[in-house]
C-alpha cells in the first residue's frame, strides 16, 4: 500500500466509489411516495426524494436531468431504479445512467398506479441489492479519488484555520493527481479577482469570469438591502463575519496557496480534463452545491464550518471539520475533524492538513461520517426560474 | 502565553478574537500569521470570539484591510482596540 492508498468499489467504468448504496431515484415530486415505499420494503436501498421534475424547460430541465443523471452515475451508487409518473422522462434517465454500465431499471406509475409500481420495483430493487451486497473493496490510489469542498455557517475561524486545512490538503494532494472541486460563486464576491488569478489559464480565466459576472447579474436583478441578510447570513453575522467580501476571502483559503484550477464546469458537469482543481458554477447555499458536486460524480466532501452547519449528503458523505473552539465543543456529533488547536498554536497548518487526509482516507475506506451516523441526507435541486 | 487575536497579514487593518473572554481594558496579545509576529494593544469593549478588533484608528470612509485585502467600509469611527462589525463596517458590494 502506498501512502494515501484507500480502499473503494471499482464501478463498470472504472471509477472508484467509497460507499455501496442502491438508490431509488424519483424522476419528479409525484413518484416520492412509491420511491420511499420501494425503500421501506427493500432493506439497505436508499430513496432519494426531491420536490422537482415538473413543466420544468430549456436549461432549467436539462440541469434537473443532469443532476438525477449524474446522480445516479455517481461511483457511490452500486445499482439504482428509477421511478418516474411517466415512462419518457423516466427512461431519459435510465439511459443517462445505463451509460455507466452499472444496473439500472426504471418503472412508469401512470397505468399502473403506485402499488403496483412499488411492488414490480421492490423486486427488483431486492435483486439489486443482493448483487450489491457481494461487491468486495479493493486497493485504489488518490489519483482515482474526486474530492469536492465547501464550506457552510461561516466565522472568522473558518478563514483562519479551517478553509486554510483544506486548501493544504489540496496543495498536498493535486500534485499527485487528485481531482477536486470547488464552488460558490456568490460567495467570491470581493475576492473574485484574486479568484480568477488563480486559473490555469487566461481561457479558463475568462470563463470564470464570465459564470461570475452572469451569477451578479442575477444578484442585481433581485437584490433588496444587504441581500435580506442571505450574505453573509444571520450566522455568518453571528460568528463575527460583517461582509461579503470578507466572507469571499475566507472562503477562498479553501483552494490552498498554489493550486491553480484548470476548468470550469457548469452546474452538476462532470470533470472532463484529467486531474487537478475544477472550479463548479454553484449556488452558495450548502445543500444545493454538494448536490451538484455529488451530481458530477465527486465521492467524498470536505465541508468547514465556523458556527456549525450540520449537512450531510444521501450519497457523498461529508466530512465536517471546524475551527470554532465554541463549536468543537457544543456541536461535537456533527464535527469529524478538530482544528480548533491551530488558533491557540498548539497545531500547525501542516498538521491540521495531514489530520484532514487521515481522516479522509479513513472515511473512504468506510468509516462513517457524523453526517452518516445522524442521518442526514440533504438532496437539494438547483432550479435556475420557474417551471413552465 | 494565550494569543488573544490573529492576524492573516502584516497590512491589516483587524484583528481576529480568538479567545471566549475577551474584556474591556484587558492588555491583548496578536500573532501576525504572515510574518510570524506578536503584537499587543489594549481592548475598549468586550470583543466575543470571532469577532474582529482594530488595530488602528479608522475613519468613515476608510477602507478595511483583512488577508491583505479589501474587505468594506469604515461607516463609524473605530478606534484602536474597538470592536468592528456590521455597526461600523459595511460592504463595497450589493
Amino acid at each position: 500500500m502506498k501512502r494515501y492508498d484507500f480502499s473503494g468499489y471499482r464501478r463498470e467504468n472504472g471509477r472508484i466509489g467509497i460507499r455501496n448504496h442502491v438508490v431509488i431515484l424519483p424522476l419528479d415530486d409525484l413518484s416520492n411516495a412509491a420511491a420511499e415505499a420501494v425503500a421501506n420494503n427493500i432493506k439497505g436501498t436508499l430513496a432519494i426524494p426531491h420536490a422537482y421534475g415538473r413543466l420544468q424547460f430549456g436549461e432549467d430541465l436539462e440541469l434537473h436531468f443532469r443532476t438525477l443523471i449524474g446522480t445516479g452515475s455517481n461511483p457511490n451508487v452500486a445499482a439504482c431504479v428509477v421511478i418516474g409518473i411517466e415512462p419518457s422522462w423516466t427512461g431519459r434517465v435510465v439511459d443517462g445512467i445505463a451509460k455507466t454500465g452499472k444496473p439500472v431499471i426504471g418503472f412508469a406509475i401512470e397505468g399502473n398506479g403506485d402499488i403496483s409500481t412499488i411492488a414490480s420495483a421492490s423486486r427488483k430493487a431486492h435483486e439489486y441489492m443482493q448483487w450489491a451486497s457481494e461487491k468486495q473493496r479493493e486497493t485504489c490510489s488518490i489519483q482515482e479519488l474526486f474530492v469536492s469542498t465547501k464550506c457552510g455557517e461561516s466565522d472568522t475561524t473558518s478563514g483562519l484555520a479551517s478553509c486554510p486545512t483544506v486548501g493544504n490538503l489540496i496543495d498536498k494532494l493535486d500534485p499527485l493527481g487528485a481531482t477536486t472541486c470547488f464552488g460558490e460563486t456568490s460567495e467570491l464576491t470581493g475576492a473574485e479577482v484574486v479568484c480568477s488569478s488563480r486559473a490555469a489559464s487566461p481561457d479558463v480565466k475568462k470563463h470564470f469570469m464570465q459564470a461570475f459576472d452572469a451569477y451578479q447579474a442575477v444578484i442585481d436583478q433581485h437584490k433588496t438591502s444587504d441581500l435580506s441578510e442571505s450574505q453573509p447570513t444571520k450566522g455568518n453575522i453571528a460568528g463575527g463575519l460583517t461582509t461579503i467580501e470578507e466572507k469571499a476571502f475566507g472562503n477562498l483559503q479553501k483552494i490552498g496557496r498554489k493550486t491553480k484550477f484548470i476548468d470550469v464546469l457548469k452546474p452538476a458537469e462532470a470533470p472532463a480534463k484529467g486531474p487537478g482543481l475544477y472550479y463548479m458554477d454553484t449556488s452558495s447555499a450548502a445543500a444545493e452545491c454538494v448536490t451538484l458536486q455529488a451530481a458530477a460524480g465527486f465521492v467524498v466532501h470536505l465541508f468547514p464550518t465556523g458556527q456549525g452547519n450540520v449537512i450531510g449528503n444521501p450519497i457523498e458523505p461529508v466530512i465536517k471539520l471546524t475551527a470554532n473552539p465554541k463549536t468543537a465543543r457544543t456541536m461535537s456529533e456533527h464535527i469529524d475533524l478538530d482544528v480548533s488547536g491551530i488558533l491557540r498554536r498548539e497545531m500547525t497548518l501542516d498538521e491540521a492538513g495531514d489530520r484532514l487526509i487521515d481522516i479522509m482516507i479513513r472515511t473512504c475506506n468506510g468509516r462513517l461520517t457524523c453526517a452518516e451516523t445522524l442521518g442526514h441526507r440533504e438532496f437539494v435541486l438547483t432550479k435556475l426560474y420557474q417551471s413552465a | 502565553m494565550t494569543t488573544h487575536f490573529i492576524v492573516h497579514d502584516k497590512a491589516d487593518s483587524v484583528g481576529v478574537v480568538v479567545v471566549e473572554d475577551l474584556k474591556p481594558g484587558m492588555d491583548v496579545t496578536g500573532w501576525i500569521m504572515e510574518t510570524n509576529e506578536t503584537i499587543s494593544l489594549k481592548s475598549l469593549e468586550a470583543v466575543p470570539l470571532g469577532h474582529k478588533i482594530a488595530l488602528q484608528p479608522l475613519a468613515k470612509g476608510d477602507t478595511v484591510v483583512k488577508y491583505g485585502n479589501d474587505i468594506g467600509r469604515i461607516v463609524a469611527d473605530v478606534a484602536k482596540g474597538n470592536h468592528v462589525h456590521v455597526h461600523n463596517l459595511k460592504t463595497k458590494r450589493w
